[in-house]
């Protein structure tokens, strides 16, 4: 089982956009949108939900005004300020440590586990798909993302897919590094800007530091050659393998404001032919080809 | 005064607004980049950094000499950061929320606290702009006790500009709680849409008044004009997508160095601002009066 997981650390660069296009060109591949916050691949995918699952995350205090003697302990010991003077929880601050809860005298302080959003498992044109809805100011988006991606990895043995394509959240933080652990490449996509670049360095840094090999996709390279070149360059001095070079096409948004992919838009262009390019890139890649076999189940047969 | 630019979608154009905005008032700002995973505003604001400090959160350190091996810390750590294995007590540090509850609980007092590094805090100047920015520490996951440390560092005497981090969950809503006023930067497209309808449900629950920018506002579709209206949220400045204002933001330059007429407009911005938050307060002052 491989899984590819595309990040970008710059939000806004085309991770959604590239990987529901990957996704039409892969064969027998699982789809896994991991961005549990902002979701947006289910808008190009239209996926038929077959199952949703409540997602609880972890627990809030919540004071039982009947029981609770004021006494301030709680106030005391709580560290992010999440216990009011009136003596109620701000469930926005509350971390879930339940440290209030054991160390409440009047034994006034309930814990209950928090519903924290739902994820899905669904059919989609190309195949199943795995996604989520976190809550709205909900904690525990790393917990979520390492769901969906355990759930994603079942679905593909269940059906017997050798390839997981995961679109992966912005950001170092929490739910990217939940997003990367264990996955068998990673596709960075980078856009030719200060700030792409500035981003990318950091989300190579992760990599490296999670142990996770990394390729490098250049989206939007003609907005800006030089920062192309530097970026490639970059890329090369990390030892991490370059991909290609897509343009800067409107067809993305305009195929996306139809809910399609690249390659379901219009007739082919040059740009279908570059991302055809790095895809095939990356199945030829030595990272997604461990013992440096192509067609593993051809090898075999 | 606070103003929080945040987006729910990455990549609509938070610093770019954050910045123009900055550089378009002057003196008398401040700039807080509160993207620590991926802090960008400095790029273009090109601050001077004058010094910087490290941020640490607290984690548990065991003596093993005074530990009774109770199991009391292991028992109340909700985040599995500690385990007591025969004669020993784990500690994944990275595990850690620093609640401080193993330390309050072990009868023994045998746990102090050490510093677990969650990344730097700079601070700088740009003309008289000042800026602070957070970085998190590449390789840690908790990006909102940093992104409360670069607030707290804030002059009240200054009007705040808060840069946000994109998406929906808890390192948006700390940079975001407490404001004045967010300031939302979409994109006419679904991606743009969908997300800031999610991010404008997390605006409605910290109850803070709100307006759009709509950046690139002639691509992808009219669906975000008509959210606005349906919502009552209102659009206080659109921005063309100009392939001019692209190249130049690769380059790391600013509209309002670039084309000057549009200083006014981001001036203009701010004093709408201004004027909601104004209305809103004494709304509220006469709502509390009755």
């Amino acid at each position: 089982m491989r899984e590819l997981v595309i990040i970008s650390g710059k939000g806004g660069t085309g991770k959604t956009s590239l990987t529901a296009a990957f996704a039409a060109l892969a064969k027998n591949s699982v789809l896994c949108d991991a961005d549990v916050d902002a979701a947006d691949l289910h808008l190009l995918m239209q996926p038929e939900v077959r199952q949703r699952t409540d997602f609880m995350g972890g627990c809030k205090a919540v004071v039982n005004p009947d029981l609770c003697t004021g006494c301030g302990t709680c106030r005391d010991l709580c560290r992010f300020g999440a216990i009011t003077e009136l003596f109620q929880v701000d469930a926005l601050r509350c971390e879930g440590c339940g440290v209030c809860v054991d160390f409440c005298p009047a034994a006034a302080i309930d814990f209950p586990v928090q519903r924290c959003g739902e994820w899905y498992s669904s059919d989609t044109r190309f195949g199943p798909m795995i996604h989520a809805r976190l809550g709205i100011a909900e904690e525990n988006s790393g917990k979520l993302v390492s769901l969906v991606r355990k759930e994603a990895r079942q679905q593909a043995e269940q059906c017997g897919a050798d390839l997981i394509i995961t679109d992966g959240p912005p950001g170092i933080g929490c739910p990217v590094i939940a997003s990367i652990g264990g996955a068998t490449a990673l596709v960075i996509v980078v856009e030719p800007t200060v700030s792409g670049i500035h981003d990318m360095e950091r989300v190579v840094q992760l990599a490296a530091h999670f142990k996770v090999p990394g390729m490098v996709c250049v989206n939007k390279f003609d907005l800006n050659l030089e920062m192309t070149e530097a970026i490639e360059q970059l890329a090369a001095k990390h030892n991490i393998s370059i991909l290609g070079r897509v343009s800067f096409d409107p067809a993305f948004t305009r195929s996306m404001v139809e809910g399609k992919t690249l390659f379901e838009y219009g007739e082919a262009t040059a740009t279908w032919q570059q991302v055809q390019d790095v895809w095939t890139k990356i199945i030829n890649s030595p990272a997604m080809n461990p013992l440096g076999i192509v067609d593993f189940k051809a090898t075999i047969q | 005064m606070i103003i929080s630019v945040a987006s729910g979608k990455g990549g609509t154009g938070k610093t770019t607004i954050s910045v123009n905005m900055a550089l378009a008032l002057g003196a008398g700002v401040e700039l807080l980049d509160c993207d620590v995973e991926e802090p960008n505003a400095h790029l273009f604001l090109k601050p001077v950094i004058e010094r910087s400090e490290r941020v640490e959160t607290p984690i548990p350190l065991v003596d093993l000499e005074k530990c009774t091996f109770c199991r009391k810390c292991s028992a109340i750590c909700r985040f599995n950061a500690l385990a007591v294995v025969a004669q020993k007590v784990l500690v994944f540090p990275e595990l850690c929320h620093s609640c401080g509850g193993c330390m309050a609980v072990c009868p023994g007092g045998a746990i102090t606290e050490i510093g677990r590094e969650l990344g730097m805090l700079n601070f700088g100047d740009s003309n008289g702009i000042r800026f602070i920015n957070g970085r998190l520490r590449v390789g840690e996951a908790m990006s909102p006790p940093l992104i409360k440390r670069v607030r707290a560092a804030r002059d009240l005497d200054l009007i705040t500009i808060i840069d946000a981090p994109p998406g929906t969950s808890c390192p948006v809503i700390a940079a975001m709680n407490g404001a004045d006023f967010i300031l939302m930067v979409t994109e006419p497209t679904p991606f743009g849409l969908h997300d800031l309808k999610l991010a404008v449900e997390a605006v409605r629950l910290l109850g803070i008044p709100c307006g759009l920018v709509i950046n690139r506002a002639d691509i992808g579709d009219n669906k975000v004009f008509d959210y606005a209206e349906r919502e009552n949220l209102p659009i206080l400045l659109t921005i063309p997508f100009d392939r001019r204002i692209a190249e130049a933001y690769s380059q790391g330059r600013n509209i309002v160095e670039v084309f000057p007429e549009w200083r006014e407009r981001f001036v203009a911005l701010f004093r709408d601002i201004e004027a909601i938050i104004i209305e809103e307060k004494d709304k509220a002052a006469a709502c509390a009066n009755l």
